[in-house]
C-alpha cells in the first residue's frame, strides 16, 4: 500500500508543470538552494562563538531563551505557507482504501515537509559544536531531540488550528505584546520558558515529554481528519459569505474604471493578491536599513536611490510584477471580451501608479531622518512612476505563469518567475537608476543625482503614449503563447 | 454572418481541424456535434481568437478574426468556467461583463430579471462567490452573461452539459428565442443529439477535424445522427447497416 501512495507522490512531484523548466534554471534553483543550506550550516556551527563572542553567557542558555520566539515565528510562518496535506485525498475516498490509512499517508507527507527538516541544517551543526566544545553528550542528544519533537508538534498545531483564523491571530498578537514586554523590560516570558528548554539538556529524561505531545498531537490530527473525511466536511473548501461592494465612484474613468473595480476587488477577496499587498506596506520600512547603519553596504550614498525605489514601489514589485497573471484563471474570458488591450493595461498601470503615490505619501515618515532620506523615497517615486511601471508591464508579457489566486502557496517566489528575460528586465529597474545617480553624484553633487533620476522618470511618463503602443504590440504578440501557458495549471 | 475558409488548425503532425468552406448566415441557429477531438472547441477557439489558424482564416461579419479586434463587440461565448471570474458574486460578475459591453446597470438589472425563471432562484443574492457555486449553476450565469448587452453571435460550447433537465428545457427555449425573434447567429456545440437537433436549424458533424455532413435539421435528422455516431469510424457502414434494416 505504502509503495502505490510513494509512487503517487513521486510522479506527482516529477511531473508538476513547474518541475519542467529549463535546466539552466534548475542550476541556478540548485545554486539558491545550496546557498541557503551553507548559510544555515555557518549560523549553525557560527552561532556558538558569536554569542561566546559577544558575552551574552552560555550559548546553549542563549538560545534556549529565544527558543519559544523561533516557535512561534515557526507557527507564524506555516500557518502562512504550508501546505495542507487535505488537497490530494479526494481522488482516494472512493478507492479501495480503508479512511486510516488514507489519513495516516496525508500526515505522514506532511512530516518530510521541508518545514520540518529544514531546521536539520541549523540545529544539527550547533549540536556538533555543543559535543565538541564539551558540553554533556546524554544532555545534548536529548536536547536536540526534544526540539525536533517539538518542530514536529508545531507541523501538527498548524494542521490541526489551520483555517481558523479566529484562533491564530489572537495568539499571535499576544506573542508579539509579550515580546514588545520584554524588549522594554516590562514582563519577560523567556524566564518562564527558558527553563524547560534548558531542561531539556539538564535532565536528560525530560525528552519524553515532547515526544509524548507529538503523538498525542499527531493522534488528535488523525482523529480529527477522520471524522471530517467528508466533502462537506473537513475536505471542503472554506467558503466565505459574499460581500457586494459599491465601488460605482471609479465609473467616471470609464472601461478603465471598470477593470480598476475589479482589480480592487481581487486584492481584498483572494488571498495570494492580499499577501502581495500585505507585502507591499511592510517594503515601506525597508529604507530604515538604509543610513541608520543597520547594514554597512546600505549606507553608500547611491543606495539610498536603491532604498528609495523599494519603499515607494513595493507593490509595484509585488503585484505590479504578475501582470496579467492575476487575471490567469479567466484569461481567455478577457481575451474575447469587448476589451481593447490599450485599457486593459491602463487601468493596470494606474492602479500601479495609485499605489505608488500611497506609499510615497505613507512614507513621509522619513523626513524624520532629514530631508534627504525623503527626497530619495520621491525621487524613487517619480522614477517608479515614470519608468518601471512600464518596464513592469513589459516584463508581465514573458512571465506567463497561471497564479492560483487562493493560494498563498509560491507567494515569496516561483520557478516560472525567474527568466532570463524578467533578470534582464529588472536591470533597468534597480541598476539603472543607480547609475544616473552616480553619475550626478560624482561628477555634480548629489541633488544633480536625485534631479537626474527624477528627471529620466519624467522623461518616461513623457512617452508614455508610445511606451504603452509598444507594450500593447508586444502583449498582442504574446497573447497565444500567453493563453496557452495558462491553461496549464500549476 | 461567419465565413470560414481553408480553415486548418495543426499542432507537430496532427491535423486537428481543417474546414474547406463554412458559411453560417445571419440569424441561424447553428448545431456542432462530434465525438471528443473532432475538434468543436478548436473551431469555437478560433472563432474566439484564443488561438491561431494554421492556414486560412474565419471572417465574422466582414471582420477578419485574426487580424482585427472589431468583432468583439458583436460576438460573445461562453466555453467553460475560464469565462467565469470566480471572486466575484453573479450580481458583480453581470455588471462587469454589462460594462464592458456599453450597458448601464439598469439595462443589465433588466436582462437578468428576465432570466429569473432560468435562475431558479440560485443564482442571485446568494452571498456567495461564483467559484463557491455548483457547477451548474456556474454554467447557468455564465451562459445568461453571454446574452448581455444584445451580441449579433453567440458561442455556446456544450451548454446543456451539467444542467439540469428543467433548466435544459428552459435553455432549448431560449436558444430557439435568441435566433427566431432577435435574429442572433447561435452556435451550440453538444454531445447531446437530441438536444441539438430540437433547436438547431442546421446541424454540422464533425470528425476528427473534418467537416463530415452538413444537414438542414428534419424529423429524420435524430435519426440519421444515432445511426452515424453508432458506427462514426466507418460512414459507409453506417449507411450500409441503414439499408439493411429497410
Amino acid at each position: 500500500m505504502l509503495k502505490h501512495f510513494l509512487s503517487l507522490q513521486w510522479k506527482s512531484f516529477f511531473r508538476s508543470a513547474s518541475f519542467k523548466t529549463n535546466l539552466a534554471l534548475k542550476i541556478l534553483m540548485g545554486f539558491f538552494a545550496l546557498y541557503f543550506i551553507v548559510a544555515f550550516l555557518f549560523m549553525g556551527v557560527g552561532a556558538y562563538y558569536l554569542i561566546e563572542k559577544a558575552e551574552m553567557g552560555d550559548p546553549l542558555q542563549v538560545v534556549n531563551k529565544y527558543m519559544i520566539y523561533l516557535f512561534v515565528l515557526d507557527l507564524l510562518i506555516r500557518y502562512m505557507i504550508q501546505k495542507m496535506p487535505i488537497t490530494n485525498i479526494k481522488p482516494l475516498l472512493y478507492l479501495p482504501l480503508k479512511k486510516g490509512q488514507v489519513v495516516h499517508y496525508s500526515l505522514g507527507k506532511t512530516i518530510a515537509s521541508f518545514f520540518n527538516w529544514g531546521y536539520a541544517f541549523f540545529f544539527l551543526p550547533f549540536s556538533i559544536v555543543l559535543l565538541i566544545e564539551g558540553y554533556n553528550p546524554l544532555g545534548v542528544v536529548a536536547w536536540h531531540f526534544g526540539i525536533f519533537a517539538l518542530i514536529y508538534c508545531s507541523n501538527f498545531i498548524n494542521v490541526l488550528v489551520n483555517n481558523k483564523d479566529s484562533v491564530f491571530y489572537p495568539v499571535i498578537a499576544v506573542f508579539i505584546a509579550l515580546g514588545a514586554c520584554q524588549y522594554f523590560g516590562v514582563f519577560d516570558i523567556t524566564n518562564y520558558t527558558a527553563p524547560f528548554f534548558n531542561g531539556l539538556y539538564n535532565a536528560p529524561w525530560m525528552v519524553a515529554l515532547p515526544w509524548i505531545a507529538v503523538v498525542g498531537l499527531y493522534f488528535a490530527a488523525f482523529n480529527y481528519f477522520k471524522k471530517n473525511m467528508y466533502l462537506d466536511a473537513g475536505l471542503k473548501g472554506k467558503q466565505t459569505v459574499a460581500r457586494t461592494e459599491d465601488l460605482s465612484f471609479l465609473n467616471r474613468f470609464g472601461n478603465t474604471g471598470t477593470f480598476l473595480k475589479n482589480d480592487i476587488k481581487l486584492i481584498k477577496r483572494n488571498k495570494r493578491p492580499k499577501t502581495a499587498g500585505l507585502m507591499s506596506f511592510l517594503f515601506l520600512f525597508y529604507g530604515l536599513l538604509f543610513g541608520s547603519g543597520a547594514v554597512e553596504v546600505y549606507d553608500g550614498p547611491i543606495w539610498q536611490i536603491f532604498g528609495g525605489i523599494f519603499v515607494s514601489g513595493g507593490f509595484l514589485f509585488t503585484f505590479g510584477q504578475f501582470v496579467p497573471s492575476w487575471d490567469s484563471a479567466y484569461y481567455q474570458l478577457m481575451m474575447s471580451q469587448n476589451i481593447k488591450y490599450r485599457d486593459y493595461i491602463t487601468s493596470k498601470w494606474y492602479l500601479i501608479v495609485i499605489a505608488t503615490v500611497i506609499s510615497t505619501v505613507l512614507a513621509s515618515f522619513y523626513l524624520f531622518f532629514g530631508i534627504n532620506a525623503y527626497l530619495a523615497v520621491l525621487v524613487g517615486a517619480i522614477y517608479n512612476i515614470g519608468v518601471n511601471s512600464h518596464l513592469v508591464l513589459l516584463g508581465g508579457a514573458f512571465i506567463k505563469m497561471p497564479i492560483d489566486l487562493t493560494s498563498n502557496k509560491k507567494a515569496f517566489g516561483d520557478k516560472q518567475a525567474f527568466n532570463m528575460k524578467t533578470m534582464l528586465l529588472s536591470l533597468p529597474k534597480l541598476v539603472l537608476p543607480m547609475l544616473i545617480f552616480a553619475a550626478g553624484y560624482y561628477f555634480v553633487n548629489a541633488t544633480t543625482g536625485y534631479i537626474l533620476v527624477a528627471a529620466a522618470g519624467i522623461l518616461g511618463m513623457a512617452f508614455r503614449n508610445i511606451v504603452f503602443d509598444k507594450i500593447e504590440k508586444i502583449y498582442k504578440k504574446e497573447k497565444y503563447k500567453t493563453i496557452h501557458a495558462y491553461k496549464q495549471k500549476a | 454572418m461567419i465565413k470560414a475558409q481553408n480553415l486548418t488548425k495543426t499542432y507537430g503532425t496532427a491535423t486537428v481541424l481543417n474546414i474547406e468552406n463554412l458559411e453560417i448566415p445571419k440569424g441561424q441557429c447553428f448545431g456542432l456535434v462530434g465525438n471528443n477531438g473532432a475538434g468543436k472547441t478548436t473551431f469555437f477557439s478560433l472563432l474566439l481568437d484564443l488561438i491561431q489558424p494554421t492556414t486560412g482564416h474565419i471572417i465574422n461579419n466582414d471582420v477578419q478574426v485574426d487580424s482585427s479586434e472589431a468583432w468583439k463587440p458583436f460576438t460573445s461565448a461562453f466555453i467553460d468556467e475560464s469565462f467565469l471570474i470566480g471572486y466575484l458574486t453573479p450580481e458583480e460578475y453581470f455588471y462587469f461583463i454589462g460594462e464592458l459591453r456599453g450597458q448601464n446597470k439598469a439595462d443589465v438589472d433588466a436582462l437578468i430579471h428576465s432570466f429569473e425563471d432560468f435562475f431558479h432562484g440560485e443564482i442571485l443574492n446568494q452571498k456567495k462567490y461564483l467559484r463557491d457555486l455548483s457547477k451548474g449553476n456556474q454554467k447557468k450565469a455564465g451562459i445568461v452573461a453571454s446574452f448581455i448587452g444584445s451580441p449579433e453571435v453567440v458561442i455556446l460550447d456544450e451548454p446543456f452539459a451539467n444542467l439540469d433537465p428543467t433548466t435544459q428545457i428552459r435553455l432549448k427555449g431560449i436558444i430557439k428565442n435568441l435566433a427566431a425573434n432577435q435574429n442572433t447567429t447561435v452556435l451550440v456545440s453538444s454531445h447531446d443529439l437530441s438536444h441539438v437537433t430540437e433547436v438547431c436549424e442546421r446541424i454540422v458533424v464533425l470528425d476528427k477535424g473534418n467537416l463530415i455532413k452538413d444537414i438542414k435539421t428534419s424529423a429524420a435528422t435524430l435519426k440519421e445522427l444515432e445511426i452515424f455516431f453508432s458506427g462514426a469510424e466507418a460512414p459507409d457502414a453506417a449507411v450500409a447497416v441503414f439499408e439493411d434494416e429497410e
